[in-house]
């Protein structure tokens, strides 16, 4: 500010001496400034101006204790971001028995994984007031849905809703993990902005289904990481294709190579692709993830693969 | 800018006779599916409709509507809504307009959102309309508030509940219905969606997505069933096509169910049939 007001009288002073400028004096004021601002100074100018600038906004902290942090994301709803979450995580601690894994769930309004996750219940207080996440098929869980009703809707405005979010991120007792995986909610608004903004994250991976219109969302939150700049994995295509029980027919329902094409003008892989196999959604419905009751059948087969392809593109932990 | 009524100030939704707004707790359900057939079933048993969507993060329905890259222009009484066919017996508002580009996103806090939204309710000329469709994005957040906030001072409001049958969507969905119940909305009724498959090789019906949570959810909640539309990949190869879905496929599985909804909606709505 201080630099602003020092130029706007250099300028004062120079157009007075000029005397009497028919210009638009906005103008020629500007034309002075800029023969007045020097290198150095307009080098100090911009920081101070970002300095400024990103005074209202939240530092990026780590969380405690975790290593890494993988953000399950797409703009659309519905193409099956809580369910690959899930299946996620416990593919990275089936390919990988040593890593400590946890299952961050921040869709406030619709939160799924108490339901896929088969936990309820109101979390514990550590020592330290921090709330303990609740295990089970050894994951660490967290979620909205443990601090509401079931029925109870979560009205909230955007400000509410962050300062929930800082809560679910920083009030958690963790303790040492390899990997969070957090289910984020659909669209490109206040939840996502405030997770990337106040955590450092390791990596996005996009799901979406073949469809078009899925793939329009999806494409936006491709590029709304990009503007936050959280590095995307790749993208999931969810129930790609799906077969008759009865006659073994393949139907592409919603499309099909969609994703793959998308991922084409994005510049990114396909991390995988998952059929619409009707017992994910079964076992998703029952609180049985398909990777942890079903564990040598296709679906979990290609869930584990996704996740050998996860941990593959993961820049190196930290320390 | 509450309407008072008496001074009927062009632009806002004074010619509008019935609202109807499509809510659904759980992303994916199908509601611009369902918003856009049931603008186009209504349109066919003669009846002028305006969409009016307000999914600021995944504007769908300009591009069901072939409508994508049209421009938005302004007259005396504000922003003139799109209109998508010849007769202009439909006319949309969508954030997708208003991008620069189709794949842009708009990744914007709630504050914002609500401010575009209160616009859209106000600074629109709508003109004469019997329905407008409102096209909610999933969840109970800003978008939903402002737009029942900007909407309660004009005709009386009906929501339609859309859910897939499966248990992690009937969950997410009765926290809509409270929220409904909340704000004074009167539900008209739920809609299950991709209600079964069909196999067009064998025809025979798989539950991909389960069965019967809608209408259980009904029944518990005590809002009227209005019935299961099946998933049909015709229909979202058509939409994706911006084809006129009903026009073009009268045979298809889920056209009766459409029908019907679009029926059950005009029975509701008694003061229009004359």
């Amino acid at each position: 500010m201080g630099t602003w007001q020092h130029l706007f009288l250099c300028g004062g002073l120079l157009l007075r001496g000029g005397g009497r400028i028919p210009a638009p004096l906005g103008r020629s004021r500007s034309l002075v400034c800029r023969r007045q601002l020097s290198g150095a100074d307009s080098e100090n100018l911009k920081q101070r101006r970002t300095q400024i600038m990103s005074r209202g906004l939240p530092k990026q902290k780590p969380i405690e204790g975790v290593k890494q942090v993988i953000v399950v994301a797409s703009g659309k709803g519905g193409v099956g971001k809580s369910t690959t979450a899930v299946n996620l995580a416990l593919a990275l601690s089936a390919n990988d028995s040593s890593k400590a894994i946890g299952l961050l769930d921040v869709d406030v309004y619709g939160p799924s994984i108490p339901k896929m996750m088969n936990l309820k219940g109101n979390p514990e207080l550590s020592q330290n007031n921090l709330m303990r996440p609740l295990f089970n098929y050894g994951i660490a869980c967290m979620s909205m849905g443990f601090l509401v009703e079931e029925t109870a809707p979560v009205v909230w405005r955007g400000l509410m809703v962050m300062s929930a979010i800082e809560k679910l991120l920083r009030q958690v007792d963790w303790g040492q993990l390899d990997y969070l995986v957090v289910d984020m909610p659909p669209g490109t608004g206040d939840v996502q902005l405030s997770v990337s903004q106040n955590i450092p994250i390791s990596g996005a991976v996009i799901v979406s289904t073949p469809q078009d219109i899925a793939l329009m969302d999806a494409h936006k939150g491709a590029e709304m990481f990009r503007k936050v700049h959280v590095p995307v994995l790749g993208l999931v295509q969810n129930m790609s294709v799906f077969q008759c029980p009865n006659c073994k027919h393949k139907t592409h329902i919603f499309g099909a190579d969609g994703a793959k094409k998308l991922a084409q003008t994005l510049d990114l892989d396909v991390l995988g692709e998952i059929p619409l196999y009707p017992s994910i959604r079964e076992t998703s419905d029952t609180g049985q993830p398909v990777v942890f009751s079903q564990p040598e059948s296709d679906e979990a087969k290609a869930y584990l693969r996704i996740a050998m392809e996860v941990v593959r593109r993961l820049p190196p932990p930290p320390e | 800018m509450e309407a008072t009524g008496e001074l009927a100030k062009p632009g806002n939704l004074s010619g509008v006779r019935h609202i109807i707004l499509v809510l659904s707790g759980k992303g994916g359900v199908g509601k611009s599916t369902i918003s856009t057939e049931l603008a186009l079933a209504l349109r066919h048993e003669g009846k002028k409709v305006g969409i009016l969507d307000v999914d600021l993060c995944g504007p769908s329905i300009p591009r069901m509507l072939q409508a994508q890259g049209r421009a938005v222009h302004q007259c005396d009484s504000g922003w003139v809504p799109v209109f998508v066919d010849q007769e202009q017996s439909i006319s949309l508002m969508s954030v997708g307009f208003l991008l620069e580009r189709p794949d842009e996103a708009v990744v914007w806090r709630g504050p914002k959102k609500s401010a575009l939204i209160k616009q859209f309710v106000s600074d629109v000329a709508w003109g004469e309309l019997d329905y407008l469709v409102v096209d909610t994005p999933p969840g109970t957040s800003d978008e939903h508030m402002a737009a029942v906030e900007a909407l309660r001072p004009y005709r009386p409001l009906g929501a339609l509940v859309v859910t897939t049958p499966q248990a992690v969507s009937v969950g997410d969905v009765r926290r809509e219905l409270t929220f409904c119940r909340k704000t004074g909305l009167q539900v008209m009724g739920v809609v299950e969606n991709m209600s079964g498959f069909a196999c067009p090789h064998c025809a025979e019906c798989t539950n991909i997505f389960s069965r019967g949570g809608g209408e259980e959810l009904a029944r518990l909640a005590g809002v009227p069933f209005l019935g299961s539309v099946p998933l049909d990949p015709e229909l979202s190869r058509s939409l994706e096509e911006g084809r006129d879905f009903i026009q073009e496929f009268p045979k298809s599985p889920a056209f009766p169910a459409l029908a019907s909804i679009a029926r059950e909606v005009l029975n509701a709505t008694p003061a229009l049939l004359s």
